[in-house]
């Protein structure tokens, strides 16, 4: 299969949303062209198990290399591993659940599904790409839309918000442009597979690795730069805090765990402070988490508090650690995803966020309320849901480590978990349990579209949570590939 | 022989024969402005596409006017641009009175700028400069019920007479040392001697005068605000790219013996250039003052891609500015039909544009996120190539700094896109009848900013004609 149908699709969708008229076209077909990108998706996953199964141990798979600039020695080189399909799958997932979400989004409805369709092409071009250069352009790609979206639909201070997400990713990106540069003129091309071949002399490493790993971690809300989060997803619309957090987000972790396979020496060095930074993020995370009275705001500093899962998983640099973090990524977007949706759905019908405000939904909203627990069970780490083998994953993994600063790291991140289930369930208690105020008495259920979307991203949730072996059987085989270098690196010191 | 001169100065031939025909028109029968401007229209079309033909190497006059594909692909940028400018200002002119000489004064400057950038001797390329600057003077005057406009007219023919006075100093310097004044000679007589060290000071200073480089930048944003739309179009892309291709060539092929030199300059002009442009662009609310500023930090930016001093050096500036063209254009193409159908030209009168205007919003927005290099736009891949230029030298402070700065832009572009999408307005500007033609400029500026930066085709055909040190 042709990689770039993933970027064509969603392309082809953008302009056929471009040229449609009324609301009822424009809706169909965004489901119709995301829930292609859902069966191609889907198929690559057939196709790619069934290379596996038959023998083939690339590392990448489905590869092709185009020249772009053949005077820049810049190229349109694209391939997938396990890790980046594990990804493409869930980009898909959140893409068709966002839409459906969004189905009755009225004001500027083909502006709308334009940016929405256009934001999930720059996420699969980044994880199709293997030459720096075009994972750079489509990391750019994202943020506009991204911008206008909060800007646009969102509520509360949206402009501010936008305002401050796009300037903190701005900056994310020139970081990791500033690297790039250093890559290029060290190694003469951005072909990250040639670049893992040669290896990158041990100063340039040194020197380049933080403006890469800072710059990619803005985009994963690494600590102390995740200030962009709360505001950005709070003002959001719904789908766009679902794609924000569950694909966006990922997209600085994915590019993290790329850097530092690339990188391994400085990784290495650094790792120390990787694994520090990543601490304060979960406990400062959970922490904060406490503190907040509105729906959103919650789901956005716990964002962050989990999000420093992958970051520690990453800066352990173990099998079993980064194992955990390419779970957690999936796991974290699909749980977060479905907790947005939850709340969209929630504030749609009472027009309010504040916990305080909530009470009682269970009564009038059952399905809704119990999308809402299951999210918070998730997110708490509950067994049988994805984020219990996900965290679980990653706490093993850095145990594995045996200096004891990094074993101190471990525990505190992991003693977060208590702090995660005070703030999850005073949340869903308060929010869906007790009296119910007598104006929200005649509130209705969800909508079939609404079902829709939170099914899917359940079964999402429920299958790494229930049969575990099926994800590390796609990316186990890969992180093996990644921890070659890595393991080199280790050695040496 | 002569009929070599007939194909080597083309497109000036061309272009004065446009200049006859204008005349003709001024003193012929009385006609429609809208007859008048549809046929300049087609005859700068006709121009352009003559360029495009056959491209001879040669030079003659003894060397004082050469020409290669690389100059002509120059020239071909400008006459694109001032096709576009003419396209773009048909709702002001169509109301003009003095119409023939508005061309008639943009057209010669055009020519000056020809023979400019085809100057293969200091003394041609002085004459071709002057050419250039004194009728865009005139042009600056050109809303001539405004005083603003005769203020901005009086400020740029006064400054330019001060930097074209310290240039012709920069040059007689550089004569009485060397005895010559042609390109190929005077190479090998520059040397690290401190009165050719001073002349070249002086010729640095001029040119940075002309392409507004901090601190020479303080004429601009008057000038900007207070000419018609059109000529600061013309002033903010057509005359700062013949200057800057001609600073380029003279630096590549002249001044080659003291590269390490003019190669800090560079760097501390274009670090200055920057930061001031962004700083200021920060705070207008005035559209042209905040193009202006945009437009210096800009020249901040094409500095570091000339500073890298290589093929890819010159090949990432011309493709900037081809990408400079078709992004500034479109977003003073909307200025200026703003300006003339509405009569307004703030920032905070953009507030709830899209409501009204949703086509102009989307041409504006386009043309921002080229300008702030945000992809798939070409700006993104103009910018890039030329600090991917610049960071050849291993500078990485410099590009550290100037990606930095493109944050900071960012801002300002992203808070005018703010005004036209989020902003509420009481009484938002009301629905403007684009004229058929404007709008066609508009397409085609569009169109090249995707296409210019995605298809590598482009950039790939200037990296061929290019040539470093």
């Amino acid at each position: 299969m042709n990689l770039s149908l993933l970027i064509l699709l969603p392309l082809l969708t953008a302009l056929l949303i471009l040229l449609s008229k009324q609301l009822a076209q424009i809706r169909v077909i965004g489901l119709v062209g995301s829930l292609a990108q859902l069966g191609a998706a889907s198929w690559l996953l057939k196709l790619y198990m069934d290379q596996r199964a038959a023998g083939n141990t690339a590392t990448y798979l489905f590869e092709t290399n185009t020249t772009w600039f053949k005077a820049l020695n810049i190229n349109y080189h694209i391939g997938i591993d396990g890790i980046a399909l594990a990804m493409i799958l869930l980009t898909s997932l959140i893409v068709v659940a966002g839409i459906l979400v969004s189905w009755t989004m009225e004001k500027l409805s083909k502006e709308y599904f334009f940016l929405l369709v256009l934001l999930s092409m720059g996420a699969y071009g980044f994880f199709i790409s293997l030459d720096l250069f075009t994972l750079f352009f489509f990391l750019e790609v994202a943020v506009i839309p991204k911008f206008l979206l909060i800007g646009i639909w969102g509520s509360g201070k949206k402009e501010n918000s936008a305002m401050k997400l796009a300037l903190m990713l701005m900056a994310g990106s020139a970081l990791v442009f500033v690297g790039l540069m250093g890559i290029y003129y060290n190694t003469n091309t951005f072909d990250m597979v040639e670049i893992g071949k040669m290896g990158i002399s041990l100063g340039v490493q040194k020197f380049f690795f933080p403006f890469l790993f800072l710059g990619f971690g803005i985009f994963a809300a690494l600590f102390p730069f995740h200030t962009w989060v709360p505001d950005g997803h709070a003002s959001a619309p719904t789908a766009a805090s679902m794609f924000l957090a569950g694909i966006s987000m990922k997209l600085g972790g994915y590019g993290c765990l790329r850097m530092a396979a690339l990188m391994p020496d400085a990784a290495h060095s650094y790792s120390w402070i990787i694994i520090l930074l990543a601490t304060i993020a979960i406990i400062y995370g959970a922490f904060a988490t406490m503190m907040q009275t509105d729906l959103k705001y919650i789901n956005a500093y716990s964002s962050i508090s989990h999000c420093g899962f992958v970051i520690l998983g990453i800066g352990m640099l173990n099998k079993t650690s980064i194992n955990g973090a390419v779970i957690q990524m999936v796991s974290h977007g699909l749980m977060t995803a479905l907790f947005f949706a939850a709340i969209g759905m929630i504030y749609s019908r009472t027009h309010t966020r504040m916990v305080a405000q909530l009470g009682g939904l269970l009564k009038v909203m059952p399905f809704i309320s119990t999308v809402f627990v299951i999210a918070g069970l998730c997110s708490l780490g509950l067994p049988g849901f994805s984020g219990f083998v996900a965290e679980m994953t990653v706490f093993m993994g850095s145990w594995q480590n045996p200096d004891g600063v990094y074993r101190a790291a471990t525990v505190i991140s992991a003693a977060s978990i208590v702090v995660t289930a005070v703030y999850i369930l005073r949340a869903t208690g308060k929010t869906i349990m007790g009296p119910i105020s007598d104006e929200h008495a005649l509130l209705s259920d969800a909508t079939w579209n609404e079902k829709l979307a939170a099914g899917l991203l359940i079964i999402g949730i429920l299958i790494i949570g229930l049969a575990p072996f099926l994800i590390n059987q796609l990316i186990m085989p890969s992180t093996d590939f990644l921890m070659i270098n890595i393991d080199k690196a280790i050695t040496l010191k | 022989m002569s009929s070599n001169i007939f194909i080597l100065l083309r497109q000036e031939l061309l272009l004065s024969l446009l200049i006859f025909i204008l005349l003709f028109i001024k003193i012929g029968k009385e006609r429609s402005n809208e007859s008048i401007l549809n046929l300049i229209n087609g005859l700068l079309f006709v121009n352009l596409a003559a360029g495009l033909f056959g491209m001879t190497e040669g030079g003659i006059f003894n060397g004082m006017f050469t020409t290669n594909a690389f100059i002509v692909l120059e020239k071909n940028i400008l006459n694109l641009a001032m096709l576009l400018i003419s396209m773009q200002s048909y709702a002001w002119l169509k109301n003009h009175k003095q119409l023939a000489e508005f061309y008639l004064l943009l057209f010669t400057s055009l020519l000056g700028m020809f023979f400019m950038i085809s100057s293969g001797n200091l003394l041609m390329f002085y004459l071709g400069l002057e050419m250039s600057t004194i009728p865009l003077a005139a042009a600056a005057n050109f809303d001539l019920a405004k005083r603003k406009s005769s203020e901005a007219a009086m400020k740029l023919i006064l400054s330019s007479a001060f930097s074209s006075g310290i240039l012709l100093m920069g040059i007689s310097f550089l004569y009485g040392t060397t005895g010559t004044l042609s390109f190929d000679v005077l190479t090998a007589h520059i040397s690290n001697n401190p009165m050719q060290l001073f002349a070249f000071i002086l010729l640095v200073s001029g040119f940075a005068f002309k392409i507004s480089a901090v601190p020479f930048h303080l004429w601009t944003a008057d000038v900007y605000e207070g000419a018609p739309v059109a000529v600061t179009a013309f002033l903010s892309v057509v005359s700062k790219a013949a200057v800057l291709f001609t600073f380029t060539t003279i630096l590549y092929k002249v001044f080659t013996p003291i590269a390490s030199v003019w190669y800090g300059v560079l760097v501390v002009l274009s670090i200055a250039t920057i930061l001031i442009g962004n700083l200021f662009a920060l705070r207008q609310d005035n559209f042209k003052r905040f193009l202006a500023f945009s437009s210096i930090a800009q020249v901040g930016f094409i500095l570091i891609g000339i500073s890298g001093s290589s093929q890819a050096g010159s090949a990432s500036l011309v493709y900037f500015v081809l990408i400079y063209v078709f992004s500034n254009l479109a977003a003073f193409g909307v200025v200026s039909v703003v300006s003339a159908l509405a009569g307004k030209e703030n920032i905070s009168d953009f507030k709830g544009f899209y409501k009204t205007n949703p086509f102009l919003s989307w041409v504006l927005t386009i043309a921002l996120f080229s300008l702030a290099g945000v992809p798939p736009t070409a700006g993104f891949f103009g910018k890039l190539f030329l600090m991917m230029a610049g960071a050849a030298k291993d500078n990485y402070g410099l590009i550290i700094f100037a990606s930095l700065n493109m944050v900071v832009s960012f801002f300002y572009y992203l808070k005018v896109v703010k005004a036209i999408f989020m902003d509420e307005n009481e009484a938002p500007i009301q629905k403007l009848n684009v004229p058929g033609i404007t709008k066609l400029a508009m397409y085609i500026c569009m169109a090249g900013i995707i296409i210019t930066g995605l298809a590598s085709l482009v950039y790939d055909y200037i990296y061929s004609l290019s040539i470093g040190i």
